[in-house]
């Protein structure tokens, strides 16, 4: 009986996984090496999903509830920089050395996501470079767009002309 | 050419920097869209977009106190006069939102310009297929008309917002106002835009759009050049053969592609 739950569970994980947008057009064994790194995470209110300065050890894709990006400052509240809701990735400096958060992540709401262990999937994706590639073709777009994103906030084009 | 007197009736305050000014009815018939140059006694001219009409007619305009005249213009109370030529230039395509899905993408004060709009498609002779509001500010206290993205809200159109940066108290969107377009929002093949804003912000949202399958001659932008005389004849808004002041400031986007490209102006 409970080895049935424990199936079920990891049917329904692959599942949410493979209708995941982020990870749409993966193949079934890489998806299935994914698998394998990933677990279903809930987070309330409040909860901090990231904190910068800490080691990026996993990152999550977003399934229920929205998630603010923001960095402290002493003696204010912290700025909120970016918002994430369903279907959104949170965290990508697992990627790349030295492998810490550069902000903190927080829930707005009851959060729920597929949390991915990213050693695991580094390692994986070292072994496999089609897996690597897979993962590189998904968040390389991901980070160009927050890029432009960031530049537009730079700017602060409501500031000055808007 | 002669501006004609106009007395302000209202003045509200919409954010630190932002008033709304409402002048007693004279007759105008301006369209959404069209703007109005109004002059401040002594100081100078501006060219303002129409943000409003009261009940009577009466004007109304929407002011970012950022130099000395919209600063003059900004502070002037009910019962002062002010000098008022117009209304100028086209407005936007509303005839085109029939039957059509109608996403309108503001940026800061651009939301001014397209209140109009926002009214008469969520109004009672509204024919639009859906009406979303794409509206990006620099902060939450930034953001105008609060009250009315509720109306608007509560009449059925989509009213998405988001902010450049939040600190505290804010628990709506924070990030870039193209991150708030997405599938299913409109269908590409009946769809109708209207953008007003900074043109780097209106620049990367027709790009947006367009890279969802909305058609360059879908979308419209308000543009707004240094405009001087407000009929064609100074040239200061020149861009090749076009005159902002005239021939604008509303422009559909296969013919403003090119005058955007313009970095000399």
């Amino acid at each position: 009986m409970t080895d049935d739950l424990a199936e079920r569970g990891r049917e329904g994980l692959k599942r949410i996984l493979a209708e995941q947008p982020f990870l749409a057009g993966l193949d079934a064994p890489h998806l299935e090496l994914l698998h394998g790194c990933a677990s279903n995470v809930r987070f309330e209110t409040g909860a901090f999903l990231l904190r910068e300065g800490e080691p990026a050890n996993a990152f999550y894709l977003l399934r229920e509830g929205r998630v603010a990006l923001e960095i402290h400052a002493p003696g204010g509240p912290p700025v909120v920089f970016q918002t994430l809701g369903p279907g959104e990735v949170v965290g990508v400096s697992w990627l790349v050395p030295p492998y810490r958060w550069s902000y903190d992540a927080r829930a707005l709401e009851p959060v729920r996501a597929v949390g991915l262990d990213a050693a695991c999937l580094r390692r994986k994706c070292d072994a496999d470079h089609h897996l690597g590639y897979a993962m590189m073709t998904r968040f390389v777009p991901l980070l160009v767009g927050r890029l432009q994103a960031t530049r537009m906030q730079i700017l602060d084009v409501y500031g000055h002309h808007g | 050419m002669v501006p004609r007197p106009g007395r302000v009736r209202r003045r509200s305050r919409e954010t630190a920097n932002v008033w709304t000014l409402e002048l007693e009815p004279d007759g105008d018939g301006a369209e959404p869209g069209q703007f109005h140059m109004l002059y401040a006694m002594g100081v100078g001219e501006v060219p303002i977009s129409v943000s409003g009409t009261s009940r009577d007619g009466g004007m109304v305009h929407t002011i970012r106190d950022a130099g000395a005249v919209s600063r003059a213009l900004a502070g002037l109370r009910p019962g002062a006069g002010l000098g008022v030529r117009g209304p100028f230039g086209t407005g936007w395509p509303l005839a085109e939102a029939e039957g059509r899905d109608v996403v309108v993408m503001a940026g800061g004060i651009g939301l001014a310009p397209l209140r109009p709009v926002l009214r008469r498609l969520t109004g009672r002779g509204g024919k639009a297929r859906r009406v979303a509001l794409l509206y990006g500010a620099r902060s939450p206290a930034d953001l105008l008309y609060p009250r009315e993205l509720d109306r608007w809200r509560a009449r059925g159109a989509i009213v998405e917002v988001t902010v450049d940066h939040a600190v505290g108290g804010w628990d709506g969107k924070v990030g870039v106002v193209t991150a708030l377009l997405g599938p299913g929002l409109f269908e590409p093949s009946r769809s109708l835009a209207m953008i007003c804003g900074p043109e780097v912000m209106m620049r990367f949202s027709v790009a947006a759009l367009m890279d969802l399958g909305m058609p360059a001659a879908s979308i419209y932008v308000s543009l707004e050049r240094n405009m001087k005389c407000a009929v064609g004849h100074c040239g200061h808004c020149q861009l090749g053969g076009t005159f902002v002041c005239r021939d604008g400031p509303v422009f559909r986007y296969d013919r403003a592609a090119p005058l955007l490209g313009v970095r000399e102006l």
